[in-house]
């Protein structure tokens, strides 16, 4: 099982984008890059290239080495540069001690073995093929300085609220503006009114009386008929809305409750791309999909122990590394000793997906041999910054799913015989999960 | 025109002065309402500053929040593991193999765990394991809330250091003294504990190890350790025999450890016209005499007559013995039959006497039988009676330092437990390995708090050179630890229990194999056998030879003795067992096979003891059995017992059970029946009696009161083997018929189907076919339903108004006259109303000597279910795949559908039995909870519920193999009851598979349906029974 997750983080580090490795794996890369500057081969240094380095960094050093914090081995940025300041060491050097560490320390290299000691005598993996040219890209890359943190830039955000409240603004005056003329108006017309019954009284023209007529609304509460239509209207209105109130009763919805950590689910489903059956392995084989415990967490945030993607205001970089120091304190990581405590808390997250208990569902029936998307009846979990309950989980909502979908029977010698005599029976080429017996109450209830 | 008419209710009312008139005028309720008590103490009241009006807002609030915060659904927490084990995957279970070995109970079992909660007992297939109702009861026992959860002195809870420093130092003190260390155990017939024994032994110098069961089988062993020179059980494979005689033993129940029912059910199904016969003698109608082709009762002695004669006949030894005509006959033919099967023939008996068991060894050999087999003895059975004896007297007389006991309860089960007492206060000191806080755990200085099975390691040899391990299956629950480990750290030895077992077995018995293998599969056959630490008392072998007289049989024959008053014979039930689970309801609310009633033990009498002594049973107008009580003594110590009237019960002899009347460690729900061990004197299971009617009524939870099946030859179909061979089908089992345009038609054809047939050849289509013959009526299917399906238990009283939950029972049915095919034809001749309803009156009551016939029955899954048609919501429905669906969230309880069910099969929730105070049961704390079975719905109050035919159990089957991509083999859908079925009576499977076991089954001759004529078509089917009838 551990090998597979190792694998699969390898796989990992490929996707990742702008996040620090660190992994404290035994048998891993110790130590390496280390970089001279004494013979001023400054042109050979700037000869390799940033991005090709940047590429060979990851897959070949992130496990151990960041950057711009020790890990297993030391961090490496401008190593070229400072081992040739401090140490005097050049180029050379560096290739024979990430060629073969061992042999260097064996040779009995003062600065060699000073490393090897203070980095806990790990032994540092041997890369004898990366060439001259990989390892001066590499050297390339660790040159570079320091790329600001891409914060949301500050200038379009400020640009946005400015343009909010100017907004803000003209919407008002144009507002008071026509309220303005509005009273103008009333009060032009009623001085015209007025103006005109002076002149009618001065010329003594009589104006006609106006014929009291019973009120509109007297005349409607006096018609039998209409009041019946109209309390027949409102009941049904009324039965309709608590109909609509009732029926949502248990239905949850958008239900999106806050968690004790912060799991953004956009950044590791979607911004890293990695797949939900890495977190959530047993829904391959159990009826539940399962939390992932915190050894799952743990097989990446090892060496990931800050947040280095896109951040918001309300959501920042602090926010970010402080929900992993919270993962840190829950798995009783020592993230400065690199080891546990042992000192553990159990994460109490707070269950969204519920389904009552007189319900049957097992999610392997849909995963693995259905192949159902988790996508179909979660939702768009790889862009939920935080998760919420995307389907109703009604079971109008479950029966129409299995009256629509096709059984998935190719190459699952277990269809073979009953979808031929079924399809055969019903007509049809695909038969539905409904026709296979899936609206039937014991499927689910009992 | 008005009346002057004065009504009046009361002559008072006519007198004008009464005062009482008056008062009643003036006021509604004669007796004051008593508002002090509700509102409490008046001072409290005026000094509060809650005014009337301000308590109606509350009110009003409060009720408003209430119904406000209903709509809102609760938040619910999801708490994963900090570091999820491997091996656990949420959601799927996990099996581990292991062994049960309580001193009464020894079985090779599965333990099915879900997220490392084990839920359920299975059989252990591939050690030929099979769990009977106690053993797949017993994980029940682990979340007992009435476990002692720690060490305990003197009642204060101890930590295990200071206990071990204690007692460490107090048996220093004791050994340095001199004085004598007792351990008195149960038969742990584990060669490990026996090694560590005897270490503890060597360190503590004068050390006594005693080893009692508490249902001795002292006789038996004895005998055979006189005759094969080994302490040990002979064994018995009773698939090697045709015919069977036993005298007095229920082999079918808990004779000599049990297990042996599965051997005995192969044999039991006709093959090629062949079936084994079985005759039994006996005095209690017992499970084994109910299965027998023929069964004579008799008195106890008169067995004893039986058996020499039965001897004489075989061996030629001749004995003069003195029987009734008719049982002398029975005796020669069976020995003819016996003789004429030769090494196929069998004898065995249940009389706890050295003698009567050495001349069973003796007919054995002289048969030559194969079933016979003393060269593999079992050994779960090794207690003394003579050293459990010899050890009250000495701690009486003082003479015992120190005693330490583990799985034993002698306060309870000792006949003289007064004087174990008495002895107990004597001693420097005592400790008890316990799981409860019962009689004898309360008498003793230290409490060590024991594990259950399930959390303990172990290893058995269950017999000889067969070896069994114990792993545990979950983290102990509390604070406990096992008495092997506790031995070692007396002995101070360091290792941990299973890593002595493991050396230990690495050195002895595995002989170059594998642990590993030995503990995934729970069982190991050696070639190696070791040698178990003989108990420092038990007798040496030439000990046991004198007991045993040179001419065996005159002895017994001098040895029974007629009883002066009644015979009374001491007898263990198929569910309480020696009593050890007397806390576990399942248990208790399991009914006996025979009697048919839960909750209680009771005098078994025959009707002729009970008229002469004015004992009776009374059927009360609401359905349920009452009984007067009886006072029984025996030397002078007696015990009131309700009667049961039991057909078959041999006139002379009385009978009852042992394992009830548990006063301590035991819920008060469950503190029911009477203890049965002070009449258990010199541990002889027969005693003479005096039995006194001292009135009063009992009140029985007995769940069936037809006792017969009055003629209704369609409901259990019987023939005799003789019948079965020369006649044809339509003889023995007939279609039924109906008419049709005045021709009779069979209710199978389709012309007479009220329904549309559905066409169910495609997919899967689930039948469950039940062998009569194979069913013993054991009970493991109902423990195991319970178990599998969350049944709740609902109490005594609740089953007195016939309201329990079984999704499963097993129907007993008697005959009125000696077989039920003359029930039938005395129904066939009744004539006219007179006749019938005197002749049907006269059915109700089972014969002297009935024949006796077990039914499994569960719902049967009806294709044209009646249920169905009647359900107003719908909530009950039908699969294609046959199971008869319940939606029980749809149900809103009308009861429609038990009412329209020919096979009353439906149980209804009257309480909600998993959250309501009154039924405080394992449902109702979480400890007891947590063996739910979590992908069974527990329902709710107010809906129906039945037998599903484990759709949870078929659709994982189902699943799994969609997941793998391949095609379903035949066996591998199981319900709980098909898989807990060891005598192969259930078979479940998919008719579909034309060439599966059930498939073939369907076909049968001797398959039949339960009330076919309704015309249900079910999806359940029974075997007709067949019994071997033929006299020698």
């Amino acid at each position: 099982m551990k090998k597979s997750y190792q694998s699969k983080e390898v796989n990992l580090t490929k996707n990742m984008i702008q996040v620090n490795y660190r992994k404290l794996s035994d048998s891993l890369l110790r130590f390496g890059f280390i970089v001279l500057l004494a013979f001023a081969t400054t042109l050979s240094a700037q000869e390799g290239d940033p991005a090709k380095g940047k590429s060979l960094f990851n897959t070949n050093c992130a496990a151990c080495h960041n950057l711009d914090k020790d890990m297993t081995g030391p961090k490496l940025r401008h190593i070229e540069q400072r081992l040739a300041d401090e140490q005097g060491l050049d180029k050379e050097w560096i290739y024979a001690w990430v060629r073969n560490s061992s042999a260097l320390i064996k040779s009995g290299d003062a600065y060699a073995n000073d490393v090897f000691n203070r980095y806990n005598k790990t032994a540092m993996t041997a890369f004898p093929q990366l060439s001259d040219d990989d390892l001066n890209n590499i050297l390339a890359y660790t040159a570079q300085e320091k790329a600001a943190p891409p914060t949301p830039a500050p200038g379009t955000e400020t640009a946005g609220q400015t343009a909010t409240t100017s907004g803000g603004v003209s919407n008002e005056i144009i507002l008071g503006a026509l309220a303005i003329l509005f009273v103008l108006l009333a009060l032009g017309l009623y001085l015209v009114n007025k103006t005109l019954r002076r002149f009618a009284e001065a010329q003594d023209i009589a104006l006609p009386e106006e014929t009291k007529r019973t009120p509109l609304w007297k005349a409607f509460v006096q018609n039998q008929f209409l009041m019946l239509v109209l309390a027949i209207f409102f009941l049904l209105t009324s039965a309709y809305y608590v109909y609509g109130y009732l029926m949502q009763v248990g239905v949850d919805q958008g239900y999106q409750p806050v968690q004790p950590i912060h799991f953004s689910h956009k950044i590791h489903a979607g911004d890293n791309g990695i797949d939900c059956k890495y977190c959530h392995s047993s829904a391959r084989v159990s009826k539940t999909s399962g939390i992932p415990s915190l050894n799952v967490c743990m097989n990446c945030h090892k060496s990931i122990y800050e947040y280095n993607g896109e951040t918001s205001v309300e959501h920042t970089k602090e926010f970010y590394d402080g929900e992993i120091q919270k993962l840190y304190a829950a798995a009783g990581w020592s993230d400065a000793d690199q080891k546990y405590t042992g000192e553990s808390q159990p994460v109490k997250w707070v269950r969204i997906h519920n389904l009552p208990d007189f319900v049957y569902f097992n999610h392997s029936q849909h995963v693995s041999v259905a192949g159902v998307e988790c996508q179909t009846c979660h939702g768009p979990v790889e862009t939920m910054e935080v998760l919420y309950q995307h389907a109703p989980l009604t079971m109008g909502w479950c029966v129409n799913c299995h009256r629509e979908t096709n059984v998935k029977v190719k190459d699952n010698a277990y269809y073979e015989k009953i979808h031929e005599e079924l399809s055969k029976k019903y007509g049809v080429e695909n038969l539905t999960a409904a026709q296979m017996g899936g609206l039937e109450c014991g499927k689910c209830h009992y | 025109m008005s009346s002057n008419k004065k009504y009046w209710k009361s002559v008072e009312e006519l007198n004008e002065n009464s005062s009482i008139v008056e008062t009643l005028k003036q006021n509604e309720f004669v007796e004051e309402i008593p508002t002090d008590e509700f509102l409490g103490d008046k001072d409290t009241l005026e000094a509060t500053s809650t005014t009337r009006r301000d308590f109606l807002k509350y009110v009003g609030f409060t009720t408003a929040a209430a119904s406000l915060a209903a709509c809102e659904g609760p938040v619910k927490k999801s708490i994963p593991y900090v570091v999820q084990p491997t091996e656990i995957i949420p959601g799927v279970a996990n099996y581990y193999a292991t062994t049960i070995a309580d001193g009464f109970d020894f079985a090779s079992v599965l333990v099915k765990t879900r997220e490392g909660r084990p839920i359920k007992i299975e059989n252990n297939t591939l050690a030929n394991g099979n769990a009977n109702a106690r053993v797949n009861a017993s994980v029940l026992g682990l979340y007992d809330s009435l476990r002692v959860q720690g060490p305990r002195k003197n009642g204060e809870s101890v930590t295990w250091d200071e206990f071990d420093a204690e007692t460490t130092s107090k048996l220093n003190d004791i050994a340095a003294a001199n004085e004598t260390i007792v351990l008195l155990t149960q038969t742990f017939a584990s060669p490990s504990t026996s090694k560590l024994i005897a270490e503890f032994s060597e360190k503590y110098g004068n050390v006594r190890h005693v080893v009692y069961d508490a249902i001795s089988e002292s006789a038996a062993l004895e005998a055979f350790q006189a005759k094969y020179g080994e302490r040990g059980l002979a064994n018995y494979d009773f698939s090697k025999a045709m015919t069977i005689v036993s005298v007095g033993a229920d082999f079918l129940g808990d004779w000599q450890g049990g297990g042996f029912d599965a051997g005995y059910s192969k044999n039991r199904i006709p093959d090629h016209g062949k079936m084994s016969r079985h005759i039994q003698f006996e005095s209690n109608m017992s499970l084994t005499g109910a299965n027998a082709d023929k069964r004579v009762p008799l008195t106890p002695s008169q067995q004893k007559l039986a058996l020499a004669k039965l001897h004489s006949l075989i061996t030629g030894k001749n004995v003069a013995v003195e029987l009734p005509e008719a049982v002398e006959a029975a005796v020669a033919s069976a020995a003819s039959q016996l003789q004429k099967a030769g090494s196929k023939g069998v004898v065995i008996t249940g009389i706890q006497d050295v003698n009567a068991q050495t001349v069973v060894f003796e007919i054995n050999e002289a048969l030559a039988s194969k079933a016979f087999d003393p060269k593999t003895p079992v050994k779960t059975r090794q207690g003394n009676d003579k050293a459990v004896a010899q050890l009250v007297a000495d701690m009486k007389a003082g003479k015992i330092g120190a005693i330490i006991m583990s799985g034993v309860n002698p306060v309870y089960t000792l006949p003289n437990a007064a004087d174990f007492v008495e002895g107990l206060k004597q001693t420097k000191l005592s400790v008890a390995f316990s799981m409860k806080e019962d009689e004898t755990a309360s008498e003793v200085q230290y409490i060590a708090a024991a594990p259950h099975y399930l959390e303990s390691w172990g290893d058995v040899e269950l017999k000889k050179g067969h070896y069994a391990l114990t792993q545990p299956t979950i983290r102990p629950l509390f604070d406990t630890r096992q008495f092997q480990e506790t031995l070692l750290k007396w002995t101070g030895n360091d290792s941990s229990y299973h890593d002595y077992i493991k050396e230990a077995w690495g050195a002895t018995i595995l002989g170059g194999s594998s642990f590993n293998q030995a503990l995934h599969d729970g069982i190991y056959v050696g070639n190696i056998a070791t040698e178990t630490e003989e108990a420092t008392t038990s007798n040496t072998v030439e000990e046991a030879q004198e007991a045993v007289a040179s001419n065996a049989a005159q002895a017994l024959v001098s040895s029974a003795k007629a009883a002066n008053g009644l015979a009374l014979t001491l007898y263990t039930k198929t569910g309480m067992g020696d009593g050890q689970q007397a806390n576990n309801p399942w248990l208790q609310e399991f009914p006996d096979p025979i009697t048919r009633t839960s909750w209680d033990n009771y005098l078994t009498v025959s009707k002729a003891d009970a008229e002469a002594l004015g004992l009776t049973n009374i059927h009360v107008a609401n359905g349920a059995l009452n009984s007067n009580y009886a006072k029984v003594t025996v030397n002078g110590v007696s015990v009131t017992v309700p009667v049961i009237i039991q057909p078959g019960q041999a006139k002379g002899s009385v009978g009852l059970a042992f394992g009830y009347g548990k006063t301590k460690g035991c819920k008060s729900e469950m503190q029911v029946g009477v203890n049965a061990y002070p009449l258990y004197q010199n541990f002889s299971n027969v005693q003479d009696v005096t039995v006194e009617a001292v009135g009063g009524e009992h009140e029985f939870a007995c769940v069936q009161l037809h006792n017969t099946l009055m003629g209704r030859g369609d409901i259990v179909k019987e023939t005799t083997l003789e019948i079965f061979n020369t006649k044809d089908k339509a003889h023995w089992n007939a279609v039924p018929v109906v008419s049709l345009n005045h021709e009779e038609t069979p209710v199978t054809s389709p012309e007479v189907d009220l329904w549309d047939e559905f066409d169910r050849s495609i997919g899967h289509h689930f039948n469950l076919s039940i062998d009569l013959n194979a069913c013993t009526g054991c009970g493991a299917c109902v423990i195991a339903c319970h178990s599998e399906n969350n049944v709740p238990v609902v109490g005594k009283t609740e089953v007195r108004r016939s309201r329990d939950m079984h999704w499963l029972r097993i129907d007993r049915y008697y005959s009125s006259e000696d077989s039920f095919e003359g029930d039938d034809e005395k129904k066939e001749n009744i004539s006219g109303l007179g006749s019938s309803l005197s002749e049907f009156g006269e059915m109700e009551h089972a014969s002297e000597n009935p024949q006796v016939a077990f039914q499994p029955v569960m719902c049967q899954h009806c294709n044209h279910a009646p249920c169905e048609t009647v359900c107003p919501v719908a909530a009950t429905s039908h699969g294609r795949q046959g199971q008869n669906h319940m939606a029980y969230n749809r149900c809103v309880g009308t009861r429609y559908c038990a009412n329209n069910c020919p096979y009353k099969v439906r149980r209804f929730n009257w309480f909600l039995y998993n959250g309501n105070d009154e039924f405080d049961y394992h449902m109702n704390d979480d400890l007891g909870r947590m063996v739910l079975n979590p992908d069974v719905v527990v329902r709710s109050r107010g809906v129906m519920e039945k037998c599903s035919m484990c759709i949870q159990k078929t659709q994982k089957t189902i699943l799994d193999a969609k997941r793998d991509g391949r095609e379903i083999k035949d066996g591998e859908f199981q319900t709980a009851c098909s898989a807990a079925c060891g005598n192969g009576a259930m078979v479940f499977g998919d008719i579909n598979d034309k060439d599966s076991k059930v498939a073939k089954l369907k076909e049968d001759n001797r398959m039949y349906h339960l009330l076919e004529h309704v015309g249900t078509k079910p999806n359940v089917m029974y075997q007709t029974k067949v019994r071997n009838t033929t006299e020698a």
